[in-house]
């Protein structure tokens, strides 16, 4: 059963060969076997799970089953989940147990999911290898030797170990599609504005973007139905109209004027991702689609100035624990500042610590201009050449990250190395687009993504150009040894 | 040496709005503690500010009454610092791009002439929570009813040249936000309250001497008191040789003084960024112009009008037209009084003005409605009562017996007018009083006035005020005439 995905599950659940309440038992029962080798969940959540299979197994017998009605999922532990521990992979929210569920955990309930549990992540989302988490590194099921990815690690292991066929993921850097790329799985970050960031704890809320992450584009789809769209609760919340993202998936892609940045393809790329990349857009010109190279010549500042933006953003953000309302504090303060220091010297890890004196940094009266103004221009300047690329191509194609997935420890204490891991992904935050990753082939046994990016709101595009390609490949199909 | 003050005022004003400026919460004021705190305003993870489209409203009808610029664009900015009662570490506020820029009012100076005070921005912010001292042992105490409050925080340029100049200009906005109803002005609830930048400089010096910012001023008299209170200070330092510190100082209005809450070296550096939760607040032409189709009439055109109208002085328009309340009850009194202007205003400025005061009581709930005080005027003006009598009755409608004529009738306070009946009276008097008959017409024409009043007095006596005052007079000096 766990080998389905949801298009599958749906039919099995509807023709009742099995109920949800049955497969909600088995799905936890795997999730808490293999759990304790991946460490991919923050909180398994039984009792939630069964009462809400129960609910969709009344939907179903009524006849009034929804296309995601009785599928089992798992949230991003950043997703605020009413009435269960929501510690977005941090002590400082270690005994935080959420009093409202954010609007992607609120349209999926409704849609009659049953969420099985909270999956493991950087703290506060900042890591490109789910290392920073305070509940320990989650391992990749393709090597546990190695990382998942970050900071959504949690999500795409879950998913690449066929634990579930669809967890939540955010992304403000690359969140979604690297760990998705490092996993072999399919991730979206759609659109900034997109999906409702209400509930989901900020990172850096002018990047932050949640999304699904799938085994395929079909699912992803079927996923962005139900979380797509406008929320009062969310002012950045886009007011475009939602589409139905599985009604152009089969559409042909015959004419795509595929766009190939060379700064993508440079001599820091690893030769062997960009063969397996240059094969995979070779697969969608068989397809009839057309490539043509280009230049995005700012995106070598992306990373720079994510590292400004994002840190600025976040050492706000992060202003409100302080150890009074909610969340960790310090044993016996001797005064306020005590307090301050100590609730939060004690309950952010080292990573967290580390961007929150960064972005301190480049706010503080004297550097503003020469750091988060300056980082301001160039993030427009990166916006305006993707619209224009935008504007002679359809997509841009490239790796999702440099690399397969690194080993555990190896990047730890080389914070810029592992910061150039998101080198491919910044600029689309940056610029608010959407992008897909699609799992493209393997290098030494591990899986390669490719990245598509999209121009503003095409995400249906994205999904159909990935779901074309997932019909003329098998890399999606490939599990790890051990979890098929 | 002379010294010339100057002064700036930010006076911070809550707007009335129902529910909080980036939430759904309730503001109204005195609920127990926390229990008008939602999650958003709680600064819980994940959750997100949603601008009310009130307080645009509001800031933006403020802005054209004070003849100020409305930008196309504001920006709401994070004004980052740590305190217990400021739930996200962070006030959203409005920084380099307020809702209004440049702007000016009249006010009127005590020799009467009128100085043009300069607003130099007014911006949109929420207040903070607050923080309990007493009553939790070794710990603190957080009630944030109050937190996400919204506020227009007016800023003055700093044009003002005595504590006198600073409590007009501080009146006159208080007048405006009320005559535009988007604050209730109250300021025991601080519901408007203000800081003052007080500096001094030697006659003449073009230089701004350096600042105190004093904090905590929720009173006009405590601004008066606490401005001309620093100014002695600031002086006292500079002629014994030495030096103002920049600082914000806090005004205690038990002990009549300030006292340093932090200098300038330990101000916070608030990193001030625009708020990436929150998009840029783009405002047309249209909806300035809908806005300022709205506007009622303010305070300085009604004292013109009230002038050209009502034929009333100067002096009396301004304190009619300084309450937008005060302002509407003699409108309606007129009304009812037969267009009566000045006998209401002197009516409504002396008697009713006093027993409000005495009975701390808003002249929206007076309960001698402009109808019954119409009324009254009425009944002197055709002379069923004496003024004397009229404010008996006054004191008889405060304490609900009715209007005037119900009073009249049923106290039997008719004013007697039948010439008969007073002619009996002054008759009386007379022969009651040969003493002072002799008296009187012994004396020289300058004398017999003030010697009159006694036979008026016992008149009066006897008829229980009721005789008409003037025919009395008349009727006496015929009858005292010794021709």
């Amino acid at each position: 059963m766990h080998k389905k995905n949801i298009a599958e599950l749906v039919q099995v659940l509807q023709h009742r060969d099995i109920s949800s309440v049955e497969l909600t038992r088995l799905v936890l029962e795997r999730c808490t076997n293999i759990n304790q080798k991946l460490n991919c969940f923050i909180s398994i959540t039984p009792e939630h799970a069964l009462l809400q299979a129960k609910l969709a197994d009344e939907k179903i017998n009524q006849g009034n089953a929804g296309p995601l009605t009785g599928i089992p999922i798992a949230q991003k532990d950043i997703f605020c989940t009413d009435g269960v521990k929501t510690s977005c992979g941090s002590k400082m929210l270690d005994n935080f147990i959420a009093p409202y569920d954010a609007t992607v955990v609120e349209k999926l309930n409704n849609a009659g999911m049953v969420m099985i549990g909270k999956t493991n992540m950087d703290e506060f989302a900042m890591g490109s290898s789910n290392e920073t988490s305070f509940y320990g590194p989650v391992l990749n099921p393709w090597d546990m030797d190695r990382v998942p990815g970050g900071s959504s690690g949690g999500s795409a292991a879950a998913v690449a170990a066929r634990l579930v066929p669809v967890a939540t993921g955010t992304d403000t850097g690359g969140s979604i599609r690297q760990p998705a790329s490092l996993c072999g799985i399919t991730g979206l970050k759609p659109t900034y504005g997109r999906i409702s960031r209400y509930g989901m704890i900020a990172f850096a809320s002018s990047l932050d973007q949640g999304g699904p992450m799938t085994r395929t584009a079909e699912d992803a789809a079927l996923i962005m139905n139900a979380i797509a769209g406008f929320d009062e609760r969310d002012s950045t919340s886009a007011e475009n109209p939602v589409e139905d993202y599985t009604q152009h998936l089969n559409n042909s892609i015959a004419g795509l004027k595929i766009g190939l940045p060379k700064e993508y393809f440079d001599e820091q790329l690893n030769p062997d991702i960009g063969r397996i990349i240059h094969e995979g857009v070779k697969e969608l010109e068989k397809l009839g689609a057309n490539v043509k190279e280009i230049s995005l010549p700012g995106s070598k500042l992306s990373i720079p100035v994510y590292y400004v933006v994002a840190p600025a953003e976040c050492s706000s953000n992060l202003a409100r624990f302080d150890g009074v309302r909610f969340g960790y504090r310090c044993n016996d303060p001797e005064d306020l500042s005590d307090l301050y220091c100590r609730s939060r010297g004690e309950g952010f890890g080292r990573e967290v610590k580390r961007r929150i004196m960064i972005g301190t940094y480049v706010l503080s009266a004297g550097y503003y201009d020469a750091y988060y103004l300056k980082a301001q221009k160039i993030r427009r300047l990166i916006r305006d050449e993707f619209r224009q690329a935008l504007s002679k191509v359809d997509v841009i194609i490239g790796p999702t990250a440099p690399g397969p997935a690194f080993r555990i420890n190896e990047l730890l204490d080389d914070p810029i190395t592992m910061y150039l891991s998101d080198i491919y992904t910044v600029s689309v935050n940056l610029a608010g687009l959407p992008a897909i990753s699609i799992p493209a082939g393997m290098l030494g046994g591990l899986p390669v993504g490719m990245q598509v990016i999209g121009n503003y709101f095409a995400e249906p595009r994205l999904l159909n150009i990935a779901h074309r390609f997932q019909q003329v490949t098998h890399w999606h199909k490939l599990a790890p040894a051990g979890f098929d | 040496m002379e010294w010339e003050t100057v002064i700036g005022l930010e006076i911070h004003a809550q707007l009335a709005t129902r529910s909080k400026i980036f939430s759904g919460a309730a503001t109204v004021y005195g609920a127990e503690a926390n229990v008008q705190a939602c999650a958003v305003d709680l600064g819980l993870p994940g959750v997100l500010p949603v601008l009310n489209a009130k307080v645009v409203e509001m800031a933006i009808r403020f802005g054209l009454a004070v003849n100020a610029e409305i930008p196309s664009r504001s920006v709401f900015a994070r004004k980052n610092y740590f305190y217990p009662d400021l739930p996200k570490g962070y006030q959203i506020s409005q920084y380099e791009h307020p809702i209004v820029s440049k702007g000016r009012i009249d006010i009127k100076l005590e020799d009467g002439s009128t100085k043009t005070i300069g607003i130099t921005r007014a911006h949109l912010e929420e207040d903070a929570g607050k923080s309990v001292h007493e009553g939790f042992g070794n710990f603190t105490g957080i009630d944030l009813n109050r937190a996400g409050t919204p506020l227009i925080e007016i800023v003055s340029e700093p044009d003002m040249r005595s504590a006198k100049e600073a409590v007009a200009y501080m009146k006159k906005i208080h007048s405006i936000v009320r005559y535009l109803e988007i604050c209730d002005g109250n300021m025991q609830e601080g519901s408007f309250r203000c800081d003052a930048n007080v500096s001094i400089r030697p006659k003449g010096q073009k230089e701004f001497g350096t600042r105190s910012e004093l904090k905590n001023l929720n009173s006009f008299k405590f601004v008066e008191l606490a401005i001309n209170h620093e100014v002695e200070r600031q002086i006292d330092i500079l002629e014994s040789g030495g030096k103002v510190i920049q600082e914000t100082r806090l005004y205690d209005p038990n002990k009549n003084e300030t006292r340093s809450m932090r200098s300038k070296e330990e101000a916070n550096d608030y990193r001030y960024f625009p708020d990436p939760d929150l998009l840029p607040v783009e405002i047309d032409k249209e909806t300035i112009e809908r806005i300022r189709s709205t506007l009622p009439e303010l305070p300085d055109a009604k004292k013109q009008r009230f002038m050209d109208e009502y034929r009333l002085s100067e002096y009396d328009s301004e304190i009619l037209t300084a309450n937008k309340d005060m302002a509407a009850y003699f409108e309606k009194a007129i009304q009812s009084a037969d267009g009566e202007a000045k006998l209401c205003a002197n009516w409504i400025m002396g008697d009713l003005s006093a027993v409000l005061n005495r009975e701390n009581r808003d002249i929206m709930e007076s309960p001698v409605t402009p109808e019954m005080l119409g009324g009254l005027i009425l009944r002197i003006k055709d002379n069923t009562i004496s003024s004397k009598i009229a404010k008996e009755i006054f004191e008889a409608m405060w304490d609900g017996e009715g209007d005037a004529g119900t009073i009249i009738e049923k106290k039997g306070l008719r004013q007697v007018t039948d010439a008969g009946a007073i002619e009996k009276l002054v008759d009386e008097v007379i022969v009651e009083s040969p003493a002072q008959v002799e008296q009187y017409q012994n004396s020289t024409p300058e004398k017999q006035g003030k010697l009159i009043g006694y036979f008026v007095g016992q008149i009066m006596k006897k008829s229980q005020g009721k005789a008409n005052p003037e025919q009395v007079n008349e009727l006496l000096i015929n009858k005292l005439k010794t021709d």
